[in-house]
Parts: C-alpha cells; sequence; structure tokens
C-alpha cells in the first residue's frame, strides 16, 4: 500500500507533463498557467481599467476549467495518495533549520512557518506571500508565460523568447533565494 | 462533453504537480540552492519529450482534433519584456514557492494560506494590464 503514498520520481512526473502539454495541443489549445489569471481579471470586468483586459474572454473558459481540474487534483492527491511530507536533500534541510528556523522539511508539504493559517496574522508573512505573488502574476504576463508556457511549452517549440524567459526565471530564483532571504528572514 | 476532457487534463495535471512534489515550496527552495536533481529531472526530461513530439507534430503536420491548426504559433520577438519579466517572475517563484499552475493544486489540498498568493498574482496581472504601454517591451 505504501507504494501509492510514495512520491513519484522526475522520470515519471516529468514525462507525464509532456504528455499533458500534447494532451492539450490535440484538444486545440495550449499548454500555460498563467494566462488564466488575465482570463479571470477579464471576467471580474478590468476590461473597463485596462485594454489588455478587453478580449472575449469567454473563448478562454476552457483554461478555467482546467484551473477547477487542478483543484480538484490537488484535492485527490493530497487526501487519497500521499503522506503529505516533503523529504529533501539533509544539507539544505538544515541550512533551512540553522538560517531560517524553517524545521518542517520532511515533516509537512509546505512550511506551516510560512503558510499556516496562524501566519495570516502576521503582517510580515502575510507581506511575503502577497508580494510573492503579485511578482509572480506581474512578471508572468509581462514575459508572456510562466513556467509552463515558457519554460515547457515555449522551449519544447525551440523558441528563443522563451529561452531569455526561463533563464530570468533562474536569475530572479536564484538572487531571491541567495540574497534576498537572508534579509527578509 | 469537451468540458469534461478540459476538466479531466486539469485533474490529471494537478495529481502529477501534487505527487511529483513540483507544488512543494521545499522543492522549489531545494532546486534553487542546487540541493537535487528533482526539479531539473521534471523539467528537462518534459522538455526531451516535448522537443521531440513537437518536431514530429511539424514534420507529420498533424492536426489537432476537429482538423484545426495546433496552437504552436512563435512567441513575439523581444529582448527586455522577456528578461525582466521573466526575471520578476523568478523573484516571485522563488518567494513564494508557487508557479502559477501549483497555486490552484495547493488550494485543492487545503493549504489555503496560498489564496493570499493567488489573490496577489490576479493583483499583478492586472498592474501590469494597466502599466502594459509604459513598460519596455
Amino acid at each position: 500500500m505504501n507504494i501509492i503514498y510514495e512520491p513519484w520520481p522526475w522520470y515519471v512526473a516529468g514525462p507525464l507533463i509532456a504528455l499533458v502539454m500534447f494532451l492539450l495541443l490535440f484538444a486545440g489549445k495550449k499548454f500555460g498557467m498563467s494566462s488564466n489569471l488575465r482570463t479571470m481579471c477579464a471576467a471580474g470586468g478590468a476590461g473597463k481599467v485596462a485594454d489588455f483586459f478587453k478580449f472575449n474572454w469567454k473563448e478562454e473558459r476552457w483554461n478555467l476549467l482546467v484551473v477547477i481540474g487542478a483543484v480538484i487534483g490537488g484535492f485527490i492527491a493530497s487526501q487519497f495518495m500521499s503522506n503529505n511530507k516533503v523529504d529533501i536533500n539533509p544539507k539544505v534541510s538544515k541550512q533551512l533549520s540553522d538560517d531560517y528556523q524553517i524545521d518542517s522539511s520532511g515533516k509537512a508539504y509546505l512550511p506551516p512557518e510560512l503558510f499556516s493559517t496562524e501566519q495570516l496574522s502576521n503582517p510580515s508573512m502575510l507581506g511575503v506571500l502577497l508580494v510573492g505573488g503579485l511578482l509572480v502574476g506581474f512578471g508572468a504576463r509581462y514575459a508572456g508565460g510562466c513556467t509552463s508556457g515558457h519554460a515547457i511549452s515555449g522551449l519544447s517549440n525551440l523558441q528563443l523568447p522563451s529561452l531569455l524567459a526561463v533563464i530570468g526565471f533562474f536569475v530572479g530564483g536564484l538572487v531571491m533565494i541567495h540574497a534576498i532571504f537572508p534579509i527578509i528572514f | 462533453m469537451k468540458q469534461i476532457v478540459y476538466l479531466s487534463i486539469g485533474i490529471f495535471f494537478g495529481i502529477i504537480m501534487y505527487k511529483s512534489e513540483a507544488a512543494s515550496w521545499f522543492r522549489i527552495y531545494e532546486m534553487f540552492q542546487f540541493g537535487s536533481f528533482h526539479m531539473y529531472g521534471i523539467i528537462g526530461s518534459a522538455l526531451v519529450l516535448g522537443v521531440i513530439g513537437i518536431q514530429i507534430i511539424k514534420k507529420k503536420d498533424l492536426k489537432a482534433v476537429g482538423k484545426q491548426q495546433m496552437r504552436l504559433s512563435p512567441k513575439e520577438k523581444g529582448f527586455s519584456r522577456y528578461v525582466i519579466g521573466g526575471t520578476i517572475f523568478g523573484l516571485g517563484w522563488a518567494l513564494s514557492g508557487a508557479c502559477p499552475g501549483p497555486m490552484y493544486v495547493l488550494v485543492g489540498s487545503g493549504y489555503f494560506s496560498i489564496l493570499v498568493v493567488i489573490f496577489g498574482a490576479l493583483l499583478g496581472t492586472l498592474l501590469y494590464g494597466i502599466l502594459k504601454d509604459r513598460l519596455p517591451h
């Protein structure tokens, strides 16, 4: 029975992600998980403040169904297919504990030090989550795609712009973890 | 019928993201610390198969359902938008430990704090829409 709860190795997950991309392509759509944010803004009436949101968002409703599916998938996997604990490299785990007092690797799926509901009343943690999201949303639209749209779809189609964007993703990520984390945590 | 297909693809995607731990903050942190091959293996193997598959689609001129063209249009040319936008995205990816797909997966897994991240992402998207014409692209 344990095998159901074990995490999937990269050589299972990677090919399955490629399969998701091909399923969407054969359905006449494309694999990109950040465009739905634009669709949601448009559906919420953002066309009144910026032309960027004036498009027929109803044509992109399929994208919202994929989102709802992802929520359901997250529910199924966490409830029935996982022990919800993520083991990482012990050195990284120790470093997280020593430098940031984040002791929950191997015990949780997300660190409660950041994501527990109690932390929402801590203004600095609330700020981290809000600003993190803001940068993701802004950056994804500015770059015209996120990890799925550029790193998987765009690079699979050998797009130079996607390579530039993915280099940007990693530069930004490395700067955040190695230069900004020590200041804010 | 079509609706069920999109919903099912979403469910499948959600399970993969959660089960591979690509939706875990720890894995993203570990990736940027070069602590494991895991995330690189996921992206890399998806990419190798993606490149091969798309070459086959193009060589054989395969069509999507209903004989439509595949949506494989090239990305717009540009430099600044990809480098600057990409870097901003990366900062947020590392800070929140979540990219747009996994955010939704984590809602389903019951980590409701992630709703703050999603709210932030919607706000960021809105902000980009407003500032778009004033930014270098």
